[in-house]
């Protein structure tokens, strides 16, 4: 199934702009003068075997982890030099949606929820929270687990809530780690849905992390692939796999889909 | 060889840095008084049966074992006092905190560890919530403050089952049991114990809570946590304790 193209994606308008990025650990040189620009509006499907660093890009973009040189420009912000409180501000504006969920296990799903609401809005009142709470669930599908914990979710349902968590604080980015791995394919068609309805309903431009090609071709308006620390296709889901040229491309292609 | 104790230097400076890092967040407010009340709870629960079984054992075998030397003397009427201070000033924070190390301390290492392991931390760093005040502050504070209200618990306990022994033996009543330790303890062995059992129970906060927060992915990570946070713990409780007799009996003179 394409995607099918509804939101209007401002092309000159970058929320994220990253510059010739380079990331190591140690002598392991996972960025490798990385650039990317993510438009508004726009949800782009990072693709990339795993341990390619695809993870650690987004970590680079939400601040979880520091850049060795160039540069990131995020909502207008350079990474590089903010303050705490800057950063701080800045996260509240980018959601971040886990690979494993990272739902906090001690506490209900409302708990969960209401958590970055309270800490970051503290002049809500308990109505306005429960408010909130009730939205995004409902956003998400999920209002019969509000008195649930973690534990008791499918995984599928965790990621909803891991969305949903993130969506409580209305950010204009979201970066999805891995949205699909891990679950069952109807399951993934219905995340694949949800962040695209997310796209439209909250308006968000989202940077989506998989190696799932089907994922990619669901939710993707344009699509990357990561290869040796470096993006070097890019383009709608087509111009990449109608007939790719290079051999990496091929074979990650034949590793989705021939068994 | 020299990798080892490069290793050592730079583990020790972190640590510095980590503490360092907890008095700073300590002071600044929003305070997460909620956290911190459930924490003190939690470390209650899971330490007051053991401890009050051991307090308890620990003072009927202390006193059966002291007994036959103070008889050599003639001195048994001496008993009560010599139990007194050796519950008091020694065994019931050393014990409370060794027991504390293994329940509390790997339990905090374990915690923060698959919550590292699993994201949870990152997830609060992304959301604007300051996961060291949440999760590292309220713990150790927690650990601080309780360890010397278990050891106060502990050295009751211990006297009780002391007491019980001496009645049994040597047919002195409670009453007067008790009014012998309170004429023997003294202000500053009250003083000394709290203060010892407040650098245990801080010892065994950070330890945890920096084992656990920093972590190694995978779950053999949470595990190694959780061990590493007892042993050494355990370790540092010892070297502590000699530490703070020095400077006691120094006070004494
Ligand atoms: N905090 C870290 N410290 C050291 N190495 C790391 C760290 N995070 C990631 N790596 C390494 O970077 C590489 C890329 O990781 P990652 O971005 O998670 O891959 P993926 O593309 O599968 O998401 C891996 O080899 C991983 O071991
Ligand atoms: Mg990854």
């Amino acid at each position: 199934m394409e995607k099918k193209q509804i939101t209007p994606i401002n092309y000159d308008n970058p929320v994220i702009d990253i510059k010739d990025l380079y990331k190591s650990f140690g002598d392991m040189h996972i960025l490798r003068g990385v650039d990317l620009a993510l438009f508004q509006g726009e949800n782009l499907v990072v693709l990339g075997r795993s341990g390619t660093g695809k993870s650690v890009l987004i970590k680079i973009i939400s601040g979880l982890l520091s850049k060795d040189s160039g540069k990131v420009i995020v909502l207008g912000e350079d990474m590089g030099n903010l303050s705490k409180r800057e950063l701080t501000a800045l996260r509240l504006r980018v959601g971040f949606s886990f690979q494993n969920s990272a739902l906090y296990d001690s506490m209900t799903v409302r708990e969960n929820l209401e958590f970055p609401l309270i800490r970051n809005k503290r002049y809500l009142s308990r109505a306005e929270i429960d408010y909130e709470v009730q939205e995004v669930l409902s956003a998400v599908g999920l209002m019969q687990a509000i008195d649930q914990m973690p534990s008791e979710l499918s995984g599928g349902q965790r990621k909803r809530i891991g969305i949903a968590r993130t969506l409580i604080l209305k950010p204009e980015i979201m970066l999805y780690d891995e949205p699909t791995a891990g679950l069952d394919p109807i399951t993934c068609t219905e995340i694949n849905g949800l962040i695209n309805e997310v796209q439209q309903q909250y308006k968000t431009s989202s940077i989506i992390i998989t190696h799932d090609l089907t994922c990619a071709r669901e939710v993707g308006d344009r699509i990357v692939m990561l290869l040796d620390g470096k993006f070097e296709q890019q383009g709608r889901f087509e111009d990449i796999f109608d007939k790719p040229k290079d051999p990496r491309v091929q074979a990650f292609y034949d590793y989705n889909f021939v068994d | 060889m020299f990798k080892k104790i490069e290793n050592t230097l730079i583990t020790l400076s972190k640590v510095h840095e980590f503490i360092m890092q907890f008095f700073r967040e300590l002071l600044i407010p929003p305070y997460e008084f909620k956290e911190f009340v459930r924490q003190c709870y939690e470390i209650g629960v899971k330490s007051l049966p053991l401890i009050s079984l051991t307090g308890f054992i620990i003072g009927i075998v202390f006193t059966n074992q002291s007994r036959p030397s103070l008889e050599d003397f003639g001195a048994t009427s001496m008993l009560p006092s010599a139990i007194a201070i050796a519950i008091v000033r020694a065994l019931a924070p050393l014990v409370t905190a060794l027991i504390a190390s293994g329940k509390v301390g790997s339990n905090i290492g374990a915690e923060l560890g698959s919550m590292r392991v699993t994201e949870q931390i990152d997830a609060m760093e992304v959301s604007g919530i300051n996961p060291f005040k949440y999760l590292v502050v309220t713990r150790v504070l927690a650990c601080t403050l309780m360890i010397p209200v278990l050891s106060c618990y502990t050295g009751f306990v211990g006297l009780i089952g002391s007491g019980l022994n001496v009645y049994q033996h040597e047919q002195v009543s409670f009453i007067s049991f008790f009014d012998q330790v309170f004429n023997t303890i003294s202000f500053l062995d009250i003083n000394q114990a709290l203060v010892k059992a407040a650098i245990f129970g801080f010892t065994i906060g950070v330890v945890g809570c920096y084992q656990g927060y920093n972590s190694m992915k995978g779950t053999e990570g949470v595990g190694k946590a959780a061990n590493a946070a007892v042993v050494l713990s355990m370790f540092l409780i010892f070297i502590e304790e000699q530490l703070v007799v020095m400077v006691v009996q120094s006070i004494r003179g």
